[in-house]
């Protein structure tokens, strides 16, 4: 591990940080130069948590070896469930989470997609469980490599998703999520590009024990399942209220729903809230819902979530260098979706280009789908165009994404407002 | 910011050494550095590919390498195979593991190349795995020498980071033969 101080003092300064938010900052912890995998699995660990159940699929396997070799070194004292699948992992960790423990897995694509009927029931059930999605492509055909595909086709699944931009945040998002998850008992979904994030290394700063602590507090389950005191959760609960055998009326199944929507939506406030918590802590914030490159004044906005809004960024310096008036708009919680946020920052634009790496088949990206149905509500919505990149690991270059915006402009100097999506460097 | 790239065959160590360079260049001052691997399957003995990026701020690009400033060649018999020489920028730099001089490698091209023999100095040095001896991290003192993007001490600093003290020492040892007998 290397503190700053180890630096080499004076040689090739950093110049200012264009974002407060990009640079690691040791503050009272260390800097260490890791990939996005080894990311996840220290903020686990300084996230104590009790219980971890996963199941190794690339390109997630390294967050489950290094947790792993945590619990066996001791440096984590955990249960470590190994499971025979993804469905089994996740099972383990609604059992784990019922009976009042901090869980944690990890998965990617077809695991993903293996615990499908757990996702459901994890998120039904209110349980604070954190997951991190290492976004690969769903096969078939069979590729490891990364889109988003999978996170996405879970969206409805009652979880809130958060995408991340680089291995620091997804550090302090797998911190962010429990403190958030516990908070309003939905499960998070920590989402990263797979390769691109995961098994890239860079700097990123590791905070003492004793200072996450102080931010996340041990977990105190809303509902516990003890022996001493034995109850039945999610139990047959049909269409209408019912009383139960103690004469109380509870709820039927569509006023559960409505109280988990209620969850979802209020957990914008959560997912604000402990950003900013986080910044007074450790001295770094990502945005909450949403953040912006270079968007203050900006006409024409590139939108997407994860690593690829960094190569929107290069792109943005590119048609800036121009004289185009580009900017960012990230998306960083894609569940709840951030309607306003995305409203007000496209308060001032003309144009927005969203690039997704998944599809809805039959549709669009569901970024672009879901940004587009947002701004139904705005008075000064942009045209909004759509692009597909990305996918099964296609190498996705800030100049092909400059391209693509160059080419929306030329179709909304042409009179159009929306377009079916392009297709970013598909050789058909 | 500074592009580099790594060509080796599976099993030589050019992921270890492209991570190891990135921490080298943290500790030099660089305070934006990448490292990944090709992404893929790989296999032991076919020809892999990885990169190392560093700049003066938070790197912004997680795209493969197109156009590097630097190339690194762990075994010669890539240089035509692996086409190692594609996008290299105006003045890159070529630098082998080979116990030829520059002049006799027989490239031609908008590029400086420097030659180093890696393997005579991993086996001098002892840094022997499996029977094999490692030339990825000796490359890092080739690579010092030739670019100055790193100091020794850099490459000292960031082998103790990541092997324990004895074999760091045995690593270390050899990149510091390869540097000084790196031909530039």
């Amino acid at each position: 591990m290397i503190t700053e101080k180890k630096q080499r003092q004076g040689a090739k300064t950093s110049p200012k940080s264009r974002a407060k938010d990009e640079k690691p900052q040791s503050g009272n912890g260390r800097v260490a130069i890791i990939t996005g995998n080894e990311a996840a699995a220290h903020a686990a660990r300084l996230c104590r948590v009790q219980v971890v159940a996963a199941y190794p699929i690339t390109p997630q396997s390294a967050v489950v070896e290094n947790l792993s070799k945590f619990v066996e070194s001791g440096e984590l004292k955990a249960e470590f469930v190994t499971v025979e699948s993804e469905h089994s992992a996740l099972a383990v960790c609604i059992a784990a989470s019922t009976v009042g423990a901090r869980v944690f897995t990890a998965t990617s694509a077809n695991g993903l997609a293996y615990m499908c009927e757990q996702i459901h029931w994890a998120a039904g059930a209110r349980l604070p469980i954190v997951m991190c999605c290492v976004n690969r492509a769903m096969a078939a055909p069979w590729n490891v490599l990364n889109d988003q595909q999978d996170s996405m086709s879970q969206r409805d699944a009652g979880w809130i998703q958060i995408h991340c931009r680089n291995n620091q945040e997804i550090f302090d998002t797998v911190v962010q999520a429990f403190k958030i998850a516990e908070r309003v008992h939905v499960p998070v979904m920590v989402c990263y590009d797979g390769f691109l994030l995961s098994h890239t290394v860079m700097p990123v700063c590791l905070p003492r024990q004793e200072d996450v602590d102080r931010f996340l507090p041990p977990y105190t389950p809303h509902t516990l399942l003890d022996p001493a005191d034995p109850r039945n959760l999610n139990q047959v609960t049909l269409a209408d209220p019912r009383v139960n055998s103690e004469g109380v009326l509870c709820h039927g199944y569509m006023e559960l729903r409505y109280l988990h929507q209620e969850a979802l939506v209020g957990a914008r406030e959560a997912i604000v809230a402990v950003d900013r918590e986080f910044d007074q802590c450790f001295g770094r914030r990502w945005g909450g819902m949403v953040w912006g490159y270079r968007d203050e004044d900006a006409d024409v906005c590139l939108v997407a979530a994860g690593s690829l809004t960094m190569e929107a960024s290069t792109a943005v310096d590119m048609l800036r260098a121009e004289g185009i008036a580009a900017g960012v708009v990230g998306v960083r919680a894609y569940r709840p979706f951030p309607v306003e946020e995305l409203i007000a920052a496209l308060k001032k634009a003309r144009l927005a280009v969203v690039f997704d790496k998944s599809l809805s088949y039959g549709y669009e990206g569901p970024i672009c789908a879901d940004l587009k149905a947002a701004l139904f509500q705005s008075e000064a919505a942009p045209a909004v165009f759509g692009c597909i990149a990305g996918l099964g690991g296609r190498d996705v270059k800030a100049r092909q994404l400059a391209d693509a915006v160059r080419n929306a402009l030329k179709q909304y100097d042409n009179g159009q407002r929306t377009a079916p999506p392009a297709w970013i460097d598909c050789r058909i | 910011m500074c592009e580099i790239r790594w060509h080796g065959r599976g099993g030589q160590g050019a992921v270890s050494s492209a991570k190891i360079l990135a921490t080298a260049a943290y500790l030099a001052g660089f305070s934006g550095v990448t490292s990944a691997p090709s992404f893929g399957a790989e296999r032991r003995g076919a020809p892999v590919t990885a990169s190392t990026r560093l700049a003066s701020e938070p790197i912004r690009v997680f795209s493969q390498v197109e156009t590097p400033d630097v190339v690194v060649v762990l075994d010669d018999s890539l240089l035509k195979s692996a086409n190692a020489t594609a996008g290299m920028k105006p003045g890159a730099w070529l630098i082998i593991n080979s116990r030829l001089d520059p002049g006799e490698i027989g490239l031609n091209g908008d590029f400086q190349i420097a030659t180093a023999d890696a393997t005579g100095a991993a086996e001098e040095a002892g840094l022997i795995v499996q029977g094999a001896p490692m030339v990825n991290t000796p490359m890092l003192g080739a690579i010092a020498r030739a670019t100055g993007l790193v100091s020794l001490d850099e490459v000292r600093a960031a082998l103790e980071e990541a092997f324990p003290a004895k074999h760091a020492r045995r690593n270390f040892e050899a990149a510091r033969l390869t540097y000084e007998r790196t031909k530039c």
